[in-house]
């Protein structure tokens, strides 16, 4: 009953924190609104900004038929908040119960949720990053720039990395009639997130569309010219390549810097909570005051093995804000896990990508309905008998099918007769996922294996 | 009642006016073998789950031998092939896909976009010509007419053969109502379907020759990179959306004059809030959908659902109107709140056959309401409940007089 009183109390007149104004923390300020949270409430974002959609900046954005400007998140109902926009959190003051800010400011709160979010990683040799016609694409600044240097016809475009974001600026450049290279490290496109079979699909669609696609390479060294603009890549083949501009898209990197030293359990990985959204410490010991939603979050998922899942996906992102803002405000018996089943899709070369459940665990697939040769599939994914996911070539309106058999543990191969059936048998293939010890930046999905239970007593965060 | 099976009850004209409470009834078994052989499944999550399901049929040709169906689509004609209404992938999807080219994206997204002007100077002229009239029918005078001006005009067809193509829409549909001779009702729906089909061909040819900014003149031109309709898919496509674009938009306009009729406040809200049509027309589309019920569905193996067995080859009714009103979906179902915020009705259907023209119908339904709304001063029902068209699927009033005071100025 102390306990109730206590969240009432804190329902009326407590203070929340969110940390980074995104997706999930927009819409976990608007839930908490939406449940009748109605202390005060704080949203600090380093960004500028208001809260804006990131789907459409490596899509519509690039293409030209949406300006940057124009992505701001729809609102789903007044937050009543303070923004702390274009103010970073450097640090966290646990003792205190204080949010450090860049300007040196402090903003004090009972309960704090951290939706900080994914950064691109950044070119690892500095000087040669900063060479005008080096490029990321994360942020609405990032493609003003890149738009604009797209608009300026180059010549050809360099793309480091055939993730999935790598992938749909070389399908907009393409479509704007651009010549564009990209340099993977791995076999095959995508094959980080989805396996060599349908990578192999994915290579076959970006060749088809006139990308000159070279796996099994890395960029050894970007070199300028004497007025410090790009030049030229040297690739690790041994050959060069004259590009007016480069695109680094190795994945992503959590931002997590701000909260080195703080006794978290947050590292590049992200930070470990349970599935209720709560913050675990460095001993593993859960708090009850921290809260974490969206891309820097990872989470146990009893559908995989209680294995933490880190997801860099939209629909995670306001899935996990509402239930961590539905959990900050509610008593423990009303508290609710996080169950959603991963899934994201993806628009690149005229075709729209979904996949739902956890592609990167299989060892086999099957193709269940359509042709990879045509480009134009569903593929079952299996791990020891069970489908764990499916990844869908313009198929998407059949996904929920699979999300269900995913749900339902159903068994893999499955052996149903579906519309559509390729001929020939259908036996399963090898998904062909690059061994996890080799340096990759492809999965969206990070898979570590820590369950809740696991001790860890020595858990030393790398600076992100 | 239970002297009386359920498929009889629902094609029974005494329940046209208030099929709500029998679908109540029938949602106490969401999956039910009706005595005709059909199966009918009446509850929301198993209905949308079926319509994701790559395990079920469109094509009627899925269907055990021996099997029949007291309602049958329009699709089943053998002078001329299903159109993608009433096929499967992969020919549904390179079908629908190049019939998608001229009217929506990813290759023409301005298209609906474009026609608002043209929507909305239609229904002003269709209320002007309301000046001086005490009484005028929903129907005839308003929710018929405007969507046939739009979708001839949108696919090229002149408005002055509408009195010859009426017939023969109206007997392509012969099988969405009940009969009491079957093989007489298939052959007028062929017939109809194949005359139609013959008349658009015609059209097609002349369109092919002086191509003009309409759909025929697109299909008959248009070379894509997954290439182009045949002279036949061309014709069973246009067929379908000349049907389509007849018969649903005139029942949501129709259901929705009626539905605002029947609760005056939301028709004073929209009077003062044009920008609640929106959000009225999509809980309109879950209230009173246009289309009630998917009756062309068959198992290609047997399949699971809610403790039962819908058996390999066997048709399947999906009732989406039911649906709609599932308390386990909706809470408090059967109240018409237009201020619901969670909407996700099965009033277009679900999955690959999500109906094709929803974003034109959407548009109309908002300016056509919006327009009604507006423009009629005090309007009220001379006859309530109105009298109901014969067909249980494609489901609305035959007429809907209103008496109003003149009108507002535009």
């Amino acid at each position: 009953m102390v306990a109730d009183s206590a969240v009432r109390a804190f329902r009326r007149d407590g203070r929340i924190v969110i940390v980074g104004a995104s997706l999930a923390g927009l819409r976990a300020a608007e839930h908490l609104r939406e449940e009748g949270f109605g202390g005060s409430l704080t949203l600090v974002g380093d960004e500028p900004y208001e809260p804006y959609d990131r789907p459409p900046l490596s899509k519509q954005v690039l293409l030209g038929q949406v300006l940057p400007q124009d992505t701001d998140l729809p609102r789903r109902r007044a937050v009543d908040a303070r923004w702390r926009l274009g103010t970073a959190a450097t640090g966290l003051d646990r003792e205190n119960r204080r949010v450090l800010l860049a300007d040196g400011d402090a903003v004090e709160y009972d309960r704090l949720l951290i939706t900080t979010g994914v950064r691109s990683r950044p070119w690892p040799q500095e000087s040669e990053a900063s060479l005008d016609g080096v490029c990321v694409l994360r942020t609405r600044d990032d493609t003003t720039r890149l738009t604009r240097r797209l608009a300026g016809r180059p010549r050809r475009i360099l793309v480091i990395g055939a993730g999935f974001t790598g992938s749909e600026i070389a399908s907009a450049c393409r479509e704007r009639g651009l010549e564009v290279t990209v340099a993977e490290r791995g076999p095959a496109p995508l094959v980080g997130a989805l396996g060599g079979v349908v990578g192999t699909a994915a290579a076959d669609l970006q060749r088809d569309h006139g990308v000159d696609l070279r796996c099994g390479i890395t960029v050894t060294a970007l070199e300028g010219d004497p007025a410090g603009r790009l030049r030229r890549a040297h690739l690790s083949d041994g050959s060069q390549l004259d590009a007016d501009v480069a695109v680094v898209a190795l994945g992503a990197v959590r931002n997590t810097g701000w909260l080195e030293g703080t006794g978290l359990a947050a590292g590049p990985r992200g930070i470990a909570c349970d599935a209720g959204c709560r913050a675990f410490d460095i001993h593993g010991i859960v708090t009850d005051d921290i809260f974490a939603a969206g891309d820097v979050a990872r989470t146990p998922h009893p559908l995989f093995g209680y294995q933490f899942l880190s997801l860099e996906h939209w629909g995670n992102a306001v899935a996990q804000a509402e239930i961590a803002a539905h959990n900050m405000i509610s008593p423990g018996t009303e508290r609710r896990p996080h169950l959603w089943t991963p899934a994201f899709w993806s628009a690149q070369f005229g075709v729209t990508v979904k996949s739902v459940g956890v592609p990167s665990m299989a060892d086999e697939l099957v193709v269940t309905q359509g042709s990879l040769a045509e480009r134009r599939f569903v593929a079952a994914y299996g791990h020891q008998g069970r489908i764990i996911a499916a990844v869908g070539f313009d198929q998407a309106k059949w996904m929920g099918f699979y999300q269900r058999l995913i749900e339902h543990a159903a068994p893999f191969p499955p052996s149903f007769h579906a519309v559509d059936r390729p001929g020939g048998g259908q036996q399963p293939v090898p998904a062909r996922f690059p061994d996890p010890a080799l340096p990759s930046h492809g999965p969206t999905v990070t898979l570590t294996g820590h369950s809740p239970s696991e001790r860890r007593v020595v858990f030393t965060p790398a600076p992100a | 009642m239970p002297s009386t099976s359920p498929v009889r009850q629902i094609l029974d004209q005494s329940n046209r006016a208030d099929p709500y409470p029998l679908y109540a009834e029938l949602r106490r078994t969401p999956v039910l073998r009706d005595e005709s052989g059909v199966h009918l499944v009446t509850t929301y999550w198993e209905i949308r789950g079926l319509l994701e399901d790559p395990r079920i049929s469109s094509d009627v040709r899925s269907r055990a031998p021996g099997t029949s169906s007291p309602l049958r689509g329009a699709a089943e004609d053998e002078t001329l092939p299903p159109a993608f209404i009433g096929l499967d992938p992969p020919e549904h999807d390179r079908l629908r896909r190049l019939a998608m080219r001229p009217f929506g994206p990813p290759h023409s997204p301005r298209r609906i976009h474009d026609m608002r002007g043209e929507l909305t100077r239609t229904v002003s002229g269709l209320i002007d010509a309301l000046d001086g009239r005490q009484e005028f029918d929903v129907v005839d005078d308003f929710a018929y007419p405007f969507p046939v001006t739009v979708i001839c005009r949108l696919l090229g067809v002149p408005k002055a053969d509408e009195p010859h193509f009426r017939v023969l829409v109206d007997a392509a549909l012969a099988g969405l109502r009940p009969t009491e001779d079957p093989a007489e009702q298939l052959r007028t729906a062929q017939r109809g379907r194949h005359e139609l089909g013959q008349y658009l061909w015609g059209l097609t040819e002349e369109h092919r020759h002086h191509p003009g900014d309409d759909m025929l003149s697109a299909w008959a031109t248009d070379s894509g990179p997954h290439g182009s309709l045949s002279p036949i898919e061309l014709v069973s496509t246009a067929v379908l959306l000349l049907i389509a674009g007849h018969e649903t938009t005139v029942n949501l306009v129709t259901n929705g004059m009626l539905t605002l009729l029947r609760h005056p406040e939301e028709l004073r809200r929209l009077r003062d809030a044009p920008e609640t049509a929106p959000a009225l027309v999509e809980e309109l589309l879950r209230y009173e959908p246009p289309v009630h019920i998917l009756p062309q569905r068959s198992p290609l193996e047997d399949i699971e659902i809610a403790g039962t067995v819908l058996p390999k080859g066997e048709p399947v009714w999906l009732l989406l109107a039911s649906g709609n009103r599932d308390p386990k979906r909706f809470p408090d179902p059967d109240r018409f709140d237009p201020t619901r915020e969670d909407t996700q009705h099965l009033g277009f259907g679900y999955g690959i056959h999500h109906c094709f023209g929803a974003p034109l119908a959407r548009l109309e339904a908002h300016i056509a309401l919006t327009g009604l709304a507006r423009r009629l001063r005090d309007p009220r029902l001379v006859a309530d409940p109105p009298p109901y068209r014969p067909s249980p699927v494609l489901r609305g009033p035959r007429h809907l007089a209103v008496a109003f005071d003149g009108l507002e100025a535009p």
